[in-house]
């Protein structure tokens, strides 16, 4: 009687533990198959693109990245002026947003007074989710107006007629054009950099901040022999995502920058980016090459994004291991 | 309440060293309830923990590892629940029987025996839930309770951790608002709430401020009327209060392990005859 | 303190012009943003009112508002988010609690970073190769699954993170009881990063709801009401898109109050995000 009552418990209890085995065994699979998911996806991508590509790639083979001619009517295409859009106007946007980021995030971790930075730091980082299509707009009501009356008018005139540089600013003043696009780009990736870069500054131990002010050192000679390449890598890494973000970008950029499948030496000029080029015409591209032709220049991007993000990983990753 | 058990100062002469040792009773006759023959430990990196462990822990009594930081005490300890088993490399070799049956076999199942052998960390641990929540979780792992019966066991394992009196008007508030030692307590309960059979506790008091550590040894005391306990501590005067056995560790290996009045009295080896004078560690 | 040495002069100078270019670049940086925000509130407010949220968009010329266009992209969001959410929280807790340390987990994260940052231009052009050209036809879902990949490793990372913060001590008092693996994750884990969690999956919504690149060949646009995700369904980022480009004016006001809307939605979305965030530490 007693050992069967013991025999029915432990007989129970095996079964309730083999339960809890599956119940583990289906949690465990449940979740590696959503982490396989995102690695399958990305592959998918990655093939997806290289399969819609290849008719172009076919036809047009590797001069497609130097030709910039792009002719719907004709089936001809190159990529020359888009990745040439693409390159120069996150060129442009780095060369205003990154020592402007520098200096906001210099301003917000070394001179600031304590009550503002909490709401500055605050502001500055809901900037930073503002979608895309807004900066965009904004470029294209607001911006646009103000290059064409104001600013294009002023560079043509100053800097026009001026040896060796005087090329990047002639021409009309359309308003839209690459500077535009880039001035865009800048103002959208400022909060992104300004932020990152004052996270990446706050990582200096206070100590060795406190040491060198200890020393008499002014608050610039902190920031550029201490915190700057205390933080170099960091940096870096930073300016990296934002420049990935620039290349990636598509609606802040295809307001204003005027689409035309042009390589023109004044930075006044329109022209067109991968995304942008990708955003106009794809929806409307008839005939297998147009279309395969456009998934080419996705790849392209995909290529040039994926690139610079690695290099920003193993830039922060060494910052990490310090 | 070892009244009977007690035996008569006269027969052990307190030496100068040692204030207070834990009133005398006798656990020599109890069975063996835990007991580690040949245990090898080594990390993920191959570097060996603790070398040839040979102890026998006994029922209804409490078992101190004291030794100087780094010693192997706390491996030890987390062996004998495979508590290693998280984290992928470690490896023990050796046998550790409990109650004759070898838990370092690899198709040992380590809920059920996690749920046998119940542990207490040094820092108090209370999940992100309500104070009963925290109790009947564990509880509802291995078995199924009408609401009263549940909350009949959640007051009973609240009572046997002294604390029932202190919560019973919250029960329904999170665990994280209680005080460092009422947390710890909270802990004790939901390890007994489980009913294992053994109690492993890992420096439970060096988180704790002297009043609440005083509770948590008083509780030790009462609690292995019931359970077969190891303790874990840092503290010489702690395990001479709460303990049966003592063993002294040192470098992975057990030195010395006898009656707690003998190590603290008259250690065998001058070693731990040291460290219980506090000359090193 | 004034000093004549010609080297601290010189210092003190550049130090001048540091601080002067850094205190520009802050109000420069502040007031863009701030015309920013003031044009889209001064042109937005201008054109809110009741039509705005009962009538559809309108054809050129004509009286409208943007209902259609709020549904739908109330609803691409939801969906999308219904199917990130579960997929990426436990992608996360499998990169962070299983695949802890090992190289293919370290390979899966960076994998995980790469389409994070892949421009989301190229995800509208995949989806519409694998949910559009095979059916013949744009439709809400093929837009609400392009949203979803965005959404997808943004609340995979921001789980990793969470669940990175959660103390080990607490897995360990978890598994200590005997709670198999799953449950220590759902019911312990989860429940103690839940408000971080949940602040990655708000601001996963905040990211996607503003997406414009991915839905312009997924779900890509629809000037009357439509419920039927298997057509093609309007979108606010879309029509403000759409409408901004073309030379009427009603429509290029409806485009500002569009944005005012998903703007306003976003900045709310994110201030909810940062009181929780701030609220779970």
């Amino acid at each position: 009687m007693a050992t069967t009552e013991i025999g029915a418990t432990e007989q129970a209890s095996r079964r309730h533990t083999r339960r809890l085995k599956r119940q583990d065994g289906a949690f465990f699979w449940l979740a590696w198959g959503s982490a396989a998911l995102v690695v399958v996806l990305l592959l998918g991508i990655l093939l997806s693109l290289l399969w819609e590509s290849l008719p172009s790639i076919g036809h047009f083979g590797l001069p497609f990245l130097w030709n910039e001619r792009w002719s719907p009517a004709k089936d001809i295409f190159g990529a020359a002026a888009p990745i040439y859009g693409t390159l120069l106007t996150s060129l442009i946007a780095m060369v205003i947003a990154v020592p402007t980021s520098f200096g906001i995030a210099m301003f917000l971790t070394e001179i600031c007074p304590k009550s503002l930075r909490r709401p500055i730091g605050i502001a500055i980082e809901l900037l930073a989710g503002i979608p895309s299509i807004i900066y965009g707009l904004w470029g294209f009501f607001v911006l646009a107006p103000i290059m064409q009356h104001t600013v294009q008018p002023f560079l043509i005139n100053t800097f026009g007629d001026l040896p060796i540089i005087g090329f990047l600013f002639q021409g009309a003043p359309y308003g839209i054009g690459m500077l535009t696009a880039g001035l865009v780009l800048s103002i959208m990736i400022l909060p992104f950099i300004t932020s990152v870069t004052r996270d990446v500054f706050e990582t200096v131990p206070v100590m060795l901040r406190e040491s060198a002010y200890g020393m008499g050192m002014t608050t610039w000679e902190v920031v550029r022999r201490i915190i700057i390449p205390y933080t170099r890598l960091g940096l870096v890494g930073g300016v990296m995502l934002g420049l990935g973000r620039a290349l990636g970008e598509t609606m802040a950029v295809t307001f204003v920058i005027g689409n035309s499948h042009r390589i023109a030496s004044s930075l006044l000029a329109p022209g067109t980016t991968i995304s942008a080029a990708i955003a106009n015409e794809f929806a409307e591209a008839d005939g297998k090459l147009y279309t395969s032709a456009l998934v080419e220049l996705g790849l392209i991007l995909f290529v040039i994004s994926f690139t610079v993000l690695a290099l920003a990983k193993w830039l922060i990753g060494r910052t990490e291991s310090y | 309440m070892d009244d009977q058990t007690m035996t008569h100062p006269a027969d052990h002469p307190a030496t100068d060293s040692v204030a207070a040792l834990k009133p005398r009773r006798s656990v020599e006759d109890h069975p063996v309830k835990l007991e580690v023959k040949g245990l090898n430990f080594f990390y993920a990196n191959n570097h060996q923990a603790l070398t040839d462990i040979n102890l026998s822990l006994r029922d209804k009594a409490v078992t101190a590892f004291i030794g100087p930081s780094g010693c192997g005490k706390s491996t030890l300890l987390r062996v004998l629940n495979r508590m290693y088993d998280l984290y992928p490399g470690q490896r023990a070799q050796g046998e550790v029987l409990l109650d004759g049956r070898n838990i370092l076999a690899p198709k040992e199942d380590l809920n059920v025996l996690r749920a046998k052998v119940g542990m207490v960390f040094q820092k108090p641990t209370p999940f992100p839930m309500s104070i009963y929540e925290n109790i009947a979780f564990g509880i509802r792992l291995y078995e199924k309770l009408s609401k009263a019966e549940m909350a009949n066991r959640v007051e009973a394992a609240l009572r046997e951790a002294a604390l029932w009196d202190e919560v019973k008007d919250k029960l329904h508030q999170s665990g994280l608002g209680l005080s460092g030692g009422q947390q710890q307590r909270l802990c004790i309960a939901r390890a007994v709430a489980v009913k294992p059979e053994v109690l492993l506790m890992d420096e439970p008091a060096s988180a704790l401020d002297p009043i609440s550590t005083a509770k948590i040894e008083d509780l030790i005391t009462r609690l292995a009327d019931d359970y077969c306990i190891a303790i874990v501590t840092h503290n010489m005067q702690q395990a001479a209060r709460t303990s049966d056995y003592t063993a002294f560790m040192y470098l992975g290996e057990i030195v010395e392990f006898d009656r707690t009045e003998q190590i603290f009295t008259a250690p065998k080896n001058q070693k731990t005859n040291d460290y219980v004078t506090g000359r090193f560690g | 303190m004034t000093t004549h040495n010609p080297i601290t002069r010189r210092r003190h100078r550049r130090n001048r012009v540091a601080m002067v270019f850094s205190i520009f670049a802050t109000a420069v940086g502040l007031f863009i943003l701030a015309a920013i925000l003031w044009e889209l509130l001064w042109q937005g407010l201008g054109g809110l009112n009741m039509k705005v949220f009962t009538e559809i968009t309108p054809p050129p010329g004509s009286d409208g508002g943007l209902s259609n266009a709020i549904y739908g992209s109330i609803m691409l969001t939801l969906v999308g988010i219904a199917i990130a959410a579960p997929i990426g929280i436990l992608a996360g807790t499998y990169l962070s609690e299983y695949a802890r340390g090992s190289k293919i987990g370290e390979a899966a994260k960076f994998i995980n970073d790469v389409l994070l940052s892949a421009p989301s231009i190229i995800v509208g052009l995949f989806i519409n190769a694998i949910l559009v050209v095979p059916f013949g036809t744009f439709s809400a879902w093929a837009g609400a699954v392009a949203l979803a990949v965005i959404a997808l490793p943004v609340i995979n990372r921001t789980t990793q993170d969470m669940l990175a913060l959660v103390p080990n001590t607490l897995r360990e008092a978890a598994a200590a009881l005997g709670a198999p693996r799953w449950k220590v994750l759902v019911f312990i884990v989860w429940r103690a990063a839940k408000s971080g969690i949940l602040t990655g999956v708000l601001l996963a919504i905040a990211r996607i709801s503003g997406e414009t690149a991915p839905l312009l060949f997924t779900s890509f646009g629809n000037q009357f009401w439509s419920t039927d995700m298997g057509k093609p369904m309007a979108n606010l980022p879309v029509v403000i898109y759409q409408f901004a480009m073309s030379p009427y004016s009603d429509w290029q006001r409806l485009a500002w109050v569009g944005a005012l809307l998903i703007t306003s939605a976003i900045l709310f979305l994110n201030i909810l995000a940062r009181s929780l965030a701030a609220r779970s530490r």
